[in-house]
């Protein structure tokens, strides 16, 4: 590991300023911030992450779960997901977003791991942790030696000549379906950011991952209430039962009306995109119809149409349809 | 840059492992010479010499390293000694001593539940957080909240026992 300063912040003020103090938030940051270090600690280990300075931002009181005046949860950015996945409100009324993280990892790493960690999480691409090998990610302009090689895990949604690596939580998908918003204080102040427009698609720069600048603090996750009578649920299809990352997922939610149509259908997938993947257009023309295989099917059709697999994961296009289709039944019968 | 006093652990001290820092293991205060660089797991084993916490992958995939903080189970490989003042640590040494067990380490011993006895540490520490986490009474629920804890020599079926055996044991106090 490369030798850095550690940092407490004492105040959210001053870890903004000490991360102003980095030319980027992204790949290369020379300041990172510190929550649970389940993925930086790992990273730095590696060497794929070198900050000069980590700034510990576990004491900011950052990590309240609570329901908000307007009805919106509250999710505090160093909320650890064991806490967030057990819940009460998260269990009673975010079924998909309590299975999504339950899915995902181990016990002991959800205990440490936080939410705004979770969001910015790294891809488990085997070439963008291995510093021997090219990676437009890791090192921008060096190749990437997946697009010919190993990348049966890997995407193919949102993918480029450059990368295409996959966004590996489980959390953040079920967060999309919630209509989650990404709050900020940064050094000009505070802004929000849905999180349908938090990640960047690789194109060809793929060390860009997120919206965040140098200074950014994710301060708190925002999910609007959801209406009465929704059911959501997440469906993790991968290749052990346990402790193992998607090949494919689906966070899913959906309401009917008395005679039985779909009132409103919300759905994401995870596994299969350079960030999780939801096209509203997929999910509207689900309104109106009688919950089936067929409709659900047409509806991850569209989902899916611009889908290009690799060499070695073309079998994720028909496991993704079919996951689609099999968690929306379970929630519409 | 606001001074930070106390609180930087800074690389560029011309010693620089010299800073010390307190942390509590085991009920006990240890000040440890601390390079910012060192997780709790090297501090606990090259430091502190506690070494029944084991160092399997060192990446937070195995599980051997598992110890509790402020009562809850995390991966030791992944924490960074320095951030964890003023937390309450506990290894396998603070759970029980010989002729005076921890009922889960007692029962891991009456149902044979290792081979090589590497992951042993970390599967108890699981085990024992366990027993506070809401985990549902079959085995799969168990073998589903151990899944975190990866046993080379695949004495599974036995851990399993063990810890339910000790749930009964612990429940029926």
């Amino acid at each position: 590991m490369q030798p850095f300063d550690l940092v407490r912040a004492p105040d959210r003020r001053t870890a903004v300023a000490e991360g102003a103090t980095s030319h980027t938030a992204q790949q290369g940051a020379s300041v990172r911030f510190l929550a649970g270090g389940t993925t930086l600690v790992d990273l730095m280990k590696l060497g794929v992450e070198r900050p000069g300075r980590v700034v510990d931002i576990n004491r900011l009181g950052l990590d309240d779960i609570h329901k908000q005046a307007n009805g919106d949860l509250f999710i505090g950015a160093t909320a650890r997901n064991s806490d967030l996945a057990h819940h009460p409100l998260v269990r009673g009324s975010y079924s998909a977003l309590s299975q999504a993280i339950l899915a995902g990892a181990s016990t002991q790493l959800r205990n440490a791991a936080t939410t705004a960690g979770n969001l910015l999480q790294r891809t488990r691409c085997m070439y963008f942790r291995d510093l021997a090998s090219a990676c437009n990610k890791r090192a921008p302009g060096s190749g990437c030696p997946a697009i010919a090689g190993t990348n049966r895990m890997l995407a193919i949604l949102g993918t480029s000549e450059a990368c295409i690596a996959t966004n590996p939580s489980d959390m953040a998908v079920a967060m999309m379906v919630y209509d989650a918003v990404v709050h900020v204080q940064g050094v000009a102040g505070d802004r929000q950011v849905p999180l349908m427009d938090f990640y960047v698609l690789p194109g060809e720069r793929p060390d860009i991952e997120n919206v965040l600048e140098a200074g950014d603090l994710v301060t708190h996750v925002t999910l609007s209430s959801p209406s009465t009578g929704e059911r959501s649920t997440y469906l993790k299809l991968r290749d052990r039962a346990s402790y193992e990352f998607a090949l494919v997922s689906a966070a899913v939610a959906i309401r009917l009306t008395n005679d039985g149509a779909i009132a409103s259908a919300r759905f994401a997938l995870g596994g299969i995109g350079t960030r999780p993947w939801r096209v509203t257009e997929a999910e509207r023309e689900l309104v109106g119809q009688a919950p089936s295989d067929k409709a659900f099917r047409n509806a991850a059709e569209i989902c899916l149409e611009e889908a290009r697999p690799q060499s070695q994961n073309g079998f994720k296009i028909e496991l993704a349809r079919r996951c689609i289709v099999h968690a929306f039944k379970q929630i519409s019968q | 840059m606001t001074d930070l006093g106390k609180n930087t652990v800074a690389s560029d001290d011309p010693g620089y492992c010299r800073p010390t820092v307190t942390l509590k293991v085991n009920g006990q205060e240890r000040e440890v010479l601390i390079d910012p660089r060192m997780t709790l797991l090297d501090c606990l084993r090259e430091v502190l010499r506690l070494t029944g916490t084991k160092k399997g992958c060192d990446h937070g995939q195995c599980g051997a390293c598992t110890i509790h903080i402020n009562g809850r189970r995390v991966n030791s490989c992944l924490a960074l000694a320095a951030a964890h003042v003023g937390d309450e640590i506990v290894t396998i040494e603070g759970l029980g001593v010989p002729g005076r067990l921890h009922p889960m380490q007692a029962a891991f011993l009456e149902n044979d539940a290792y081979q090589c006895g590497y992951c042993t540490s970390g599967q108890i520490m699981s085990a024992v957080a366990l027993l506070r986490e809401p985990c549902g009474m079959s085995d799969d629920d168990v073998r589903e909240f151990m899944s975190g804890n990866i046993c080379r020599c695949g004495a599974y079926p036995n851990i399993v026992k063990a810890i339910q055996q000790a749930r009964r044991a612990l429940r029926g106090r």
